[in-house]
């Protein structure tokens, strides 16, 4: 039962990851990057339950988290080109404050 | 095994089975739909039925224990991180200027063509200041469209 979630799921992440090359747009390829995390964290406890060992939860969860973070990161970035603080230049650009 | 482990075992293989069916719909959704915002839809599908049916179907499979509370944590930030992220996704999509294309199912069945062209048009007038303003990056294609400024 496992054993074919896990080939379902490895397939699926197969059929994102070919979107993730080929998105014509950034967007398409930041939602590609959202959903093979998302298949990503499905995989790994599959693959816990699969291999008897259910402790693989805690890295999905970990990994849960750091894929929306990472998402949004990546947004704010392309956005603002900067991560954390703007510059005050960039600031005046795109904002006009 | 009594009938009540069968029965259980059994609603696990449906749950995880059709979990992993709908995985595969959406990633094959999101691989063959034209345009951004149906691969949108196409993503979605696997971040909620996928997500929420392999769950369950591996919380039966481990019964009352730590896992189940392991899983169930899972279960309830994907579910509030996915529609987020889509949502951001989305935003920042259309705040860029992308905007879905006008198949041919949407078009007007009448002989009102001038009706539909005008929101053409006028994303058209638009664009062109924010093609002045903007930079020429590698992913130019989606920036010509943009109008970042404009609504503040």
């Amino acid at each position: 039962m496992f054993a074919v979630a896990a080939i379902g799921l490895f397939v699926a992440m197969l059929l994102v990851l070919i979107r993730l090359y080929s998105g014509p747009t950034l967007y398409d390829r930041v939602l590609a990057v959202n959903s093979f995390g998302t298949h990503t964290v499905l995989f790994i406890g599959v693959l816990g339950f699969l291999n008897g060992r259910p402790d693989f939860l805690d890295i999905a969860l970990l990994y849960a988290l750091i894929n929306f973070v990472g998402t949004i990161a990546i947004l704010k970035y392309f956005r603002y080109r900067a991560i954390g603080d703007m510059s005050p230049v960039t600031r005046k650009k795109e904002t006009g404050l | 095994m009594s009938a009540l482990d069968m029965f259980i075992e059994g609603l696990s293989w449906v749950f995880i089975v059709s979990g992993s069916f709908f995985a595969i719909v959406g990633a094959f959704g999101s691989l063959r739909f034209p345009d951004f915002w149906s691969r949108l839809h196409a993503a979605s599908i696997s971040e909620s039925a996928g997500v929420i049916l392999l769950l369950v179907g591996m919380a039966l499979q481990a019964g009352l224990t730590l896992i189940t509370v392991k899983l169930l944590i899972i279960g309830i930030f994907l579910f509030i991180t996915g529609p987020t992220a889509t949502h951001a996704v989305a935003n920042a999509a259309y705040v860029t200027g992308l905007r879905p294309k006008e198949g041919t199912g949407l078009e007007a069945p009448k002989e009102t063509s001038t009706k539909t062209e005008k929101p053409k048009s006028k994303v058209k007038v638009k664009s062109k200041p924010a093609t002045k303003r903007r930079k020429p990056s590698a992913n130019g294609k989606t920036r010509a469209n943009g109008t970042t400024r404009s609504k503040g």
